[in-house]
């Protein structure tokens, strides 16, 4: 049988991707340009039997996916980057207490209100360092409709799986357009849930580290009572200031993500192989990147482009390699330059490294790119 | 015989912080006894809290606890009810977590009238810091910012809660532990948001700035300001005068619950 | 076709032109199995003002989503006309609303002009129905999509009792672009 397709946009694909993955609740708060995501689950997820809720801010939507997804839930939550900014001590709180969410930023310009309509890359390095504290961060970055639609699942498994709040960042430009979509068949894509604690209630420990480095979490309202706080704590899920207790905890949070990186990461290559320049572009501006390679490569310059998917945790390995063997890359981003810095850090100096942004609320489209390339090469 | 507390405390989670002479732990136990009175389940009950020192109740507790950032009980509260209406909710906290920072989830969540008792210990003060004033800090009161006398007016909680929305509305105080377990029971059964205000009292950081030389000062003016609802209706405006009124200020049992209102939501999504 | 085919409909807000973008784009990409991407200016205003909608038709993967070089474009207003009519390449189509659109910007295409809301108002009787006109006439002056292909399209966007109106205005559009492309 045919598979379905549909001209969808890039919020709606979100939408749809979360309903694949199994979501079952989402918590959410109007803004631009974000909306159409609560607006398609407001109608798809009473349909399955499962909630959909406007909360009175934007806080008030993270605490309720917080508290859904300690019952069982699958839960969601779609916001902008003023949005975000207000989340951020919840996705602080979701980290810490090791609770599995998906939050969806569709990123405008900033800083402030900004531009609400206008596409922007600037929540980049909110999404590793906005909140308080050290903590790991898993951040993806598709670029397609359909890409938003596969990493919106590829979200809910990592954030299952590694128990912990997962961001999924596009900019306007890709939330808004349309393009055909072709959905998955049930079981075509992976779906992970999160997993069940093999302990009885008795002598369950929601922290245990025995258990590996992502101890399992029990729902509420399953026959486990346990505690649940944002302090530093024990393995017991109460909590203590013993110092040796706390930096283990702490450690383990990120090394969980760290010593995954093969697991988490995820990235696309395209011509690189005999590259002298390198543009490193993520979400829209890889489109409009790899548009200009294809335009450089007709003028006889040996471009070639990195685009990241996963784009917290840094790419660092490949990144690293890729400046070695080139002469230059150009790092391109609707910013005034934020991933630069860790393409910088990681290139060591090994090779040129430059930046094309643009923060005008136009897209930065391929010529800018194509001028850049010229003038480093 | 005694009352047997310590089946709902969990092993060694005791003593609390709580200073002496605090009424949380009044307020802690007419809980616990609110709860076996109405036979809740505590595998099956959530207990969630914001920050403070009225927000660390729920660790004590055996039962699904969660405390939670400051001021974000009610929604996170709301997150669990919804995703799993059948589970028993309350929350818990202080004047200042629920009506300052987390005033808007507070009567967000009566205007949703969704089921949950909401126990909010108002001891005037923002204890766990130190003594700042609160939304509830009387005006003119000392407090550690408020060097002069507190400039601000306050908020009657009770009746903030009933304009919001709330369908069961009650007051009591710290020097009446028996009615708190009795409103607390009425707040559980009824199906919508009941907020229980407790006037509570915080011996350390506002009694001692505000001319109360004891705890049983602070018990006595308690006890002296509360007045009964029916009481009130026979008295003057001048003998109420600095007085608050205690009991069951407000019950309506018409206005839909939230939960129940979603799942009519889900039956018509699904075309029933 | 081109490898890469852009489209711009332009017109005041509340004209439906986005409709109309969106519609091309199911037509080349979901029943003629092109790759398209459709995308908006999005502005605040709901209604009223200019607004324009891109539509990149194209037999391979598109890159960038948005216009480089426009193939085609239509104006539905002078003030839609002043704002989106531009970047329209050498040879190039521009399509302008006869009664709505005085002046033709100046550049090296070529302007081809039709009454398209009165056509909408007067031969099809209903004026909302003005953006499935001139997408009729977009798809028949440049051949895009095939007519079919346009048709179908439509059909699946409207309520089953407004499927003969939207049909007819369509076929209007589809026949007249078709006249002027010859």
């Amino acid at each position: 049988m045919a598979k379905k397709v549909a001209l969808l946009q890039g919020n709606e694909a979100c939408a749809q991707g979360a309903l694949y993955a199994g979501c079952n609740f989402f918590g959410g708060y109007p803004i631009t340009p974000s909306t159409e995501v609560a607006e398609v689950l407001s109608g798809e997820l009473p349909k399955i039997g499962g909630k959909f809720i406007q909360m009175e801010d934007e806080i008030g939507a993270m605490a309720s996916i917080i508290g859904a997804s300690l019952t069982g839930a699958k839960a969601l939550t779609a916001t902008s980057g003023p949005g975000v900014s207000l989340k951020q001590e919840l996705i602080g709180y979701a980290c810490i207490a090791e609770i599995p969410c998906v939050i969806i930023n569709v990123m405008r310009g900033g800083p402030s209100t900004g531009m609400p309509t206008g596409p922007g890359q600037s929540d980049v390095m909110q999404a590793k360092w906005g909140t308080h504290g050290d903590h790991a961060a898993i951040a993806l970055v598709p670029a397609s409709c359909q890409e938003i639609f596969s990493e919106t699942v590829r979200a809910f498994n990592l954030a299952e799986k590694y128990r912990m709040p997962v961001q999924v960042l596009y900019d306007e430009i890709v939330g808004h357009m349309r393009e055909r979509i072709v959905f998955p068949e049930p079981g075509e894509l992976e779906v992970i849930n999160r997993e069940a604690p093999t302990d009885g209630p008795e002598t369950y420990k929601p922290y245990d580290s025995t258990k590996g480095q992502v101890p399992p979490l029990a729902a509420f309202g399953s026959g486990y009572k346990f505690h649940v706080t944002g302090l530093n704590k024990a393995d017991d899920g109460f909590p203590t200031t013993k110092a040796s207790l706390v930096d283990a905890e702490e450690r383990r949070q990120i090394d969980k993500v760290t010593d995954n990186i093969a697991d988490i990461e995820s990235y696309e290559e395209y011509l690189t192989e005999d590259a002298d320049v390198i543009v490193w572009a993520y979400g829209s501006t890889s489109r409009s990147a790899r548009y200009a390679v294809n335009e450089l490569r007709k003028e006889g310059i040996k471009a070639g482009l990195f685009r990241p998917i996963t784009l917290w945790p840094f790419p660092e390995k490949r990144t690293a390699e890729l400046a070695a063997k080139a002469k230059a890359i150009v790092v391109a981003e609707m910013n005034l330059g934020q991933m630069i810095y860790e393409v910088e850090r990681v290139a060591k100096g090994a090779c040129v490294v430059v930046g094309e942004f643009r923060v005008d609320g136009d897209p930065l489209n391929p010529g800018q790119i194509m001028t850049k390339v010229k003038e480093v090469l | 015989m005694a009352y047997d507390y310590e089946k709902s405390i969990r092993p060694g989670k005791l003593p609390h912080i709580w200073c002496p002479g605090c009424g949380h732990g009044i307020v802690m136990k007419g809980l616990i006894r609110a709860m076996d009175t109405c036979g809740l389940d505590r595998k099956n009950t959530a207990v969630v809290s914001g920050i403070g020192c009225a927000s660390r109740l729920p660790g004590y507790l055996d039962a699904c606890t969660l405390h939670t950032a400051h001021g974000r009980a009610a929604a996170f509260a709301t997150g669990v009810k919804m995703a799993k209406p059948e589970m028993n909710v309350i929350c818990c906290g202080g004047d200042g977590d629920g009506t300052a920072i987390g005033g808007n989830h507070f009567i967000h969540a009566c205007r949703r009238n969704i089921d949950m008792t909401y126990v909010l210990m108002n001891n005037f003060i923002y204890g766990m810091t130190g003594g700042q004033f609160s939304p509830c800090t009387p005006t003119g009161a000392k407090a550690s910012t408020t060097p002069y006398g507190n400039p601000d007016p306050i908020f009657d909680i009770s009746k903030l809660a009933i304009g919001a929305g709330a369908t069961f509305v009650a007051r009591t105080t710290a020097a009446h532990p028996r009615e708190i377990d009795k409103l607390i029971v009425q707040g559980i059964q009824h199906k919508g948001m009941a907020i229980i205000e407790v006037l509570d009292d915080c011996p350390t950081t506002y009694g001692r700035r505000n001319k109360f030389r004891s705890v049983i000062d602070m018990m006595k003016y308690l006890k002296a300001s509360a007045v009964p609802v029916k009481a009130a209706s026979k008295m003057t405006a001048e003998q109420l005068e600095g007085k608050f009124l205690t009991g069951v200020l407000f019950h309506d049992t018409d206005k839909p619950e939230y939960c129940a209102q979603y799942a009519d939501i889900i039956k018509k999504a699904q075309g029933a | 076709m081109a490898e890469r085919y852009e489209l711009r409909f332009s017109g005041a807000g509340g004209q439906g032109l986005i409709t109309a973008g969106i519609i091309l784009a199911e037509a080349a990409s979901i029943i003629e199995g092109k790759s398209a991407v459709q995308s908006q200016s999005y502005g605040p205003e709901a209604r009223g003002g200019a607004s324009k909608s891109e539509v990149i038709i194209s037999d391979a993967p598109i890159d960038y989503p948005k216009a480089t070089i426009v193939d085609a474009c239509l104006a539905m207003t002078q003030e839609a006309a002043d704002k989106y009519a531009n970047g329209i390449k050498e040879g190039g189509i521009l399509l302008l609303d006869a009664d709505f659109v005085q002046r033709a910007p100046e550049g090296n295409f070529t302007v081809y002009r039709l009454p398209i809301t009165r056509m909408a108002k007067e031969d099809i009787g209903r004026e909302i129905v003005a953006n499935v006109v001139a997408l009729g006439a977009v798809i028949g002056l440049t051949g895009v999509v095939s007519k079919d292909a346009g048709e179908e399209a439509v059909l699946r966007k409207v309520p089953e009792a407004f499927k003969d109106l939207n049909k007819k205005a369509y076929n209007l559009g589809y026949t007249k672009g078709k006249e002027l492309a010859s």
